[in-house]
């Protein structure tokens, strides 16, 4: 039997609550304030009193008010029909909220437990199966989505019955499971699962290594992602946070991708609303939303349904992820989380570690990232969760608790610059400050070598090197003067520029240049590189100016034609012919 | 405030802080009006049976035997068309002389929109002033701030768009104004004969400062009013939130919070946030526009409440002298509009968005010139033409005392391209040199 309780102090949403029986850390409980209940979290217990920190607004609450205890953590109910749904950071389905404002206390049932869906078994009767085993799948917007053991069954049990196929609503059984000792167990479409638990339902997570292409340059060719890997984004406003990770969740190739607007602004979620639904995913041809989930917990929702949704999130993912599925995870932005957080913990009193943040904030950090990864399930198969988030460093400086301590955690990291920025060279990803770890794993290497070509590691690794070199000569040009240093010495820069304006700069609003396919990138990035290594005669420096915004122009109005079309060859071959004119070898 | 019939009175204060006194009370909310001897005061904390309120006007001269009331009820203002055309203080009162208005009794600070009941902002905003319109579009529905030192005219520019806007109401929040800003924007109304689609929340500098925290509720709680229930746009004007963070900063000081960045409190980000994310477009056609004024320090965007101003508004916009020309203009640089692409050359003419990116590209290369000259090197032909655009754009274009409609800009735009490039230099696609190139 639940505990029950009552409010004995309030500090802005965080309240005290005495409770009349055992309570235990991140228990839900709903306190009743004028008739309406608030779902709240126990965050910290001393003797008879449980902190918890409301998801809602506490005015008008009052000593005395009742709270329920619920016996569980926060959870998320998994099933099918979360595919195309808006949720707010606690999974109540924002579209089945009635009314322009959101109601305080209003809770509403994430999936649709009226629709039917077709099931076609995966296992028989007799099977022996643990948790996370496959029992049959329904298809949801074309994915197929496996009902599984649900998670929290431990143990061996055997199957007594599957459904037949057939058209089956969510609460139905589906199959009726047999525990060591006898007992049956029926189990439906739906199951739960606490948010801050990880699901672990797979046999191993192997060090990640397959390229998830993206359709940005800057980051499939120059620093990569991969299936199951890490990176974070951080950047000061108005560098483009926010149209890169639309361009990376529209154009990447998952099956599944959760995007976690975490304390960010509304307009841009009304702009995925808006747009998701009528854009088409470049792999498949359907609609972008059909695979699509949305956790929306903007900047004016409670803060402290802030943390909870980047878990709802992160939980949501990993359901998938042991279908077998690429899920990519995106939440905009970590900052919010890690300052919802810095927020209950001084209201907690709690002893501040650097700028106010609570200390275990790296840990935090650390534990989350943890849970995106590459897994091998139990059957053979293999899924995975992309995490890419994106940080607000206070001031542009990246040298701040939440960057830095995310640093230390996600394997690729994409810095946004200011400078880049102000100069319009988008996206304003630093070339050289950023850096994919993957690059330096052999797996991923052996990956490349199969899938594009032996030597390509080798290009990327001369492309950075360029861009490193075109940097120091562009600030010895800045001190010396342009006739201050040899005309070689412009030539190295503009090779630079090449890079810099034909692969690194992307236009995110074109519809061809904004996703590049693999194979086009191969193409451009080989044309690249034997410009750079070609030797060029050059008697002065405006000469090379001229020349080189020739060849970019070329270029770009490549970049802006369909890959391989009659406009395409045509830029080309008006290409070869102007480097014809340069080239001595 | 007068007390009701009936109402429990306590008369026995524990403690007074400067800005909070505390007492033993029951059934008490959390949030609820006081009044202590008169004086507006708010719960912050309940602990037991021992209450805190925060006096919004400061405890001077509170007695430990001062009379309290609750009033059972979160600050609020009664909402309706009477509104308009008045001027109130932070609690929601007259300070015009004019009677207390009636209408529907709603509390401030109250809910937030549900995100999927937005609509995607589309409808510009005119101003006239090219510096936005031209290069940062204004779209209803937008949450946008002057980034200004405070001896910039933010406060002529902001008048200027209220009145040449298309609102039907505007409604201006005062916090911590001078007395002669006050009346500054008193007589603009008033001589633009505006006055009956105005509704002002002022609280000056004679005020106390933590009042002015109710000031952003009260004027989006009106605004709401007018934005929901009679479907109309509204602009809402506040100046300055800068005295509005720093109120707050007094506030969780006295509430012995640990500051964070620049002694803000750690909660700044969501303050701030509930205030702007008020802004939105309603799909029945009301809509909340927010431009506010942040003043900076010595032009300093890193401290603490410009910083994540900045990751909260949809774009920012940076007034600037241009001692070239002798005129305050808008900065073409660091200004910026997020939602301007949901407008340019889409409710304007099809040139806009390539004519501002080419202008503001010359422009750069003028800028680039100028550092040239001024570090002694010499200057080509190209440069010399790009510094005498950059005068020209600057001052017809740029400049707060222009009023033009967006084709009239695109039109000088071109002229001036004609007059100091060829069409190869400003690269802009050639289907539309072909149509408006002037020579």
């Amino acid at each position: 039997m639940a505990a029950k309780g009552f409010v004995k102090g309030i500090v802005s949403n965080l309240v005290t609550v005495e409770v009349d029986g055992a309570v235990s850390q991140n228990e839900i409980c709903y306190i009743t304030v004028g008739g309406v209940k608030l779902m709240a979290e126990v965050i910290k217990v001393i003797g008879k009193d449980a902190f918890v920190q409301v998801f809602e607004s506490t005015r008008g609450m009052r000593v005395g008010d009742e709270v329920e205890f619920q016996g569980h953590m926060l959870e998320v109910t998994l099933g099918p029909g979360m595919l195309s749904k808006n949720y707010d950071g606690l999974q109540n389905d924002l579209d089945k909220m009635e009314g322009v404002f959101l109601k305080r206390g209003e809770y509403t049932y994430p999936l649709d437990e009226n629709k039917k869906w077709n099931f076609k078994p995966l296992a028989k009767a007799g099977d022996k199966v643990v948790a996370g085993d496959w029992l049959g799948e329904v298809d949801e917007n074309f994915q197929p989505h496996k009902i599984m053991v649900p998670f929290v069954f431990s143990g061996e049990y055997v199957i007594k019955s599957v459904a037949e196929p057939g058209e089956y609503t969510i609460h139905d059984t589906m199959a009726v499971l047999v525990t060591a000792d006898g007992q049956e167990v029926k189990v439906s479409m739906v199951q739960k699962w606490p948010v801050k638990k990880a699901i672990t339902c797979y046999s191993e997570k192997p060090r990640p290594y397959k390229l998830l292409e993206t359709g940005v340059r800057t980051i499939d060719t120059v620093n990569p992602i991969v299936e199951g890997g890490t990176g974070f984004i951080p950047g000061p406003f108005g560098t483009g946070k926010t149209v890169l990770q639309h361009a990376i969740s529209k154009q990447a190739e998952a099956d599944i991708v959760i995007i976690a607007a975490c304390g960010e602004r509304a307009n841009e979620v009304v702009e995925i609303f808006t747009e998701f639904p009528e854009l088409v995913d470049p792999h498949t041809g359907r609609k972008l939303m059909e695979r699509t989930i949305i956790i929306a917990n903007t900047s004016n929702m409670p803060v402290a349904a802030r943390e909870a949704s980047v878990y709802t999130a992160m939980t949501i993912a990993e359901y998938y992820r042991s279908m077998g599925l690429k899920v990519l995870l995106m939440a905009d932005s970590t900052s919010r989380w890690a300052q919802a957080l810095r927020e209950m913990s001084n209201r907690l009193e709690e002893l501040p570690g650097p700028d106010a943040f609570p200390m275990d904030l790296s840990a935090i950090i650390a534990n989350f990232y943890a849970r995106a990864g590459f897994v091998h399930l139990k059957n053979g198969a293999t899924g995975s969760v992309t995490f890419i988030g994106t940080v607000s460093p206070a001031g542009g400086n990246l040298k701040e608790p939440v960057t830095e301590n995310t640093k230390k955690v996600a394997r690729c990291f994409y810095a946004l610059e200011q400078e880049r920025a102000d100069r319009k060279r988008y996206p304003a990803v630093n070339p050289i400050e950023s850096y994919s770890k993957y690059l330096e794993y052999p797996e991923f290497q052996e990956y490349i070598a199969e899938h594009i070509s032996p030597d390509w590691i080798e290009k990327v690794n001369e492309i950075k090197t360029r861009m490193l070199r075109g940097k120091e000569i562009a600030e010895q040009i800045n001190i010396l003067g342009d006739d201050g240093v040899p005309v070689d010495y412009h030539v190295i820069f503009w090779k630079s520029e090449l890079i810099d304006f034909v692969i690194l700069q992307q236009d995110a609003f074109d519809p061809v240049d904004s996703v590049t396919s693999l194979p086009r990138q191969e193409f451009m990035l080989n044309k690249v590189i034997d410009i750079c290594r070609a030797e060029f005669a050059f008697d002065n420096f405006l000469s090379v100016m001229d020349y080189f915004k020739r060849v970019i122009n070329v270029f770009k109005q490549m970049n802006y034609s369909e890959f391989e079309s009659e406009q395409f060859r045509k830029f080309n071959e008006e290409l070869d012919e102007l480097l014809r004119e340069r080239i001595v070898k | 405030m007068a007390t009701k019939a009936f109402q429990k009175i306590y008369t026995k204060i524990t403690q007074i802080t400067k800005a909070t006194c505390s007492l033993k009370a029951s059934g008490v909310g959390y949030d609820e009006l006081a009044s202590v001897d008169g004086k507006l005061a708010q719960v912050v904390k309940i602990v037991g049976d021992e209450v805190t309120l925060q006096v919004f006007s400061g405890t001077e001269g509170i007695r430990t035997n001062a009379e309290v009331v609750f009033m059972g009820k979160a600050p609020s203002l009664k909402v309706g068309d009477q509104l308009a055309g008045r001027f109130f203080n932070a609690y929601g009162e007259p300070i015009d002389g004019g009677p207390v208005p009636e209408g529907k009794e709603v509390e401030i600070g109250g809910p937030s929109v549900n995100p999927v009941r937005r609509e995607q902002p589309s409808e510009l905003i005119a101003t006239g002033i090219a510096g936005i319109d031209l290069n940062n579009t204004l779209v209803t529905g937008q949450k946008i701030p002057f980034f200004a030192d405070p001896d910039q005219p933010f406060n002529q520019v902001m008048a200027m768009v209220a009145l040449r806007a298309q609102s039907d109401k505007i409604v201006l929040g005062g916090m911590g104004m001078t007395n002669d800003d006050y009346l500054f924007f008193k007589n603009a109304f008033s001589n633009a004969g505006a006055l009956d689609r105005i509704v002002s929340f002022i609280n000056t500098t004679e005020d106390p400062s933590v009042e002015r925290i109710l000031i952003p509720d009260m004027a989006l709680c009106a605004a709401e009013y007018f934005a929901v229930e009679k479907h109309e746009k509204v602009l809402v004007l506040l100046t300055d939130m800068t005295n509005y963070a720093d109120a707050l900063a007094i506030v969780s000081n006295r509430m012995d919070q640990i500051p964070s960045k620049d002694s803000m409190p750690g909660s700044l980000y969501s303050d701030l946030a509930k205030i702007y994310e008020k802004a939105v477009q309603f799909p029945d056609g009301g809509s909340i526009t927010i431009i506010a004024v942040t003043t900076l320090s010595g032009g300093d965007i890193t401290h603490a409440v410009p910083d994540n101003t900045g990751y909260i508004t949809e774009g920012q916009l940076y007034l600037r002298r241009d001692s070239d020309v002798g005129k305050v203009i808008v900065d073409p640089f660091r200004s910026l509009s997020r939602l301007k692409q949901l407008v340019t050359g889409k409710k304007t003419r099809e040139d806009h968005p390539q004519v501002m990116n080419a202008a503001v590209r010359l422009y750069a290369d003028a800028a680039n010139a100028k550092t040239k000259l001024e570090n002694g090197f010499d200057l080509t032909d190209y440069d010399n033409r790009t510094l005498a655009f950059a005068k020209d754009y600057s001052s017809k274009l740029l400049a707060i005392d222009v009023n033009l409609d967006t084709t009239e800009m695109l039109d000088v735009a071109w002229s001036l391209f004609g007059k100091y490039f060829k069409p190869a230099e400003v690269n802009i696609k050639q289907a539309l040199v072909d149509k408006y190139w002037k020579n």
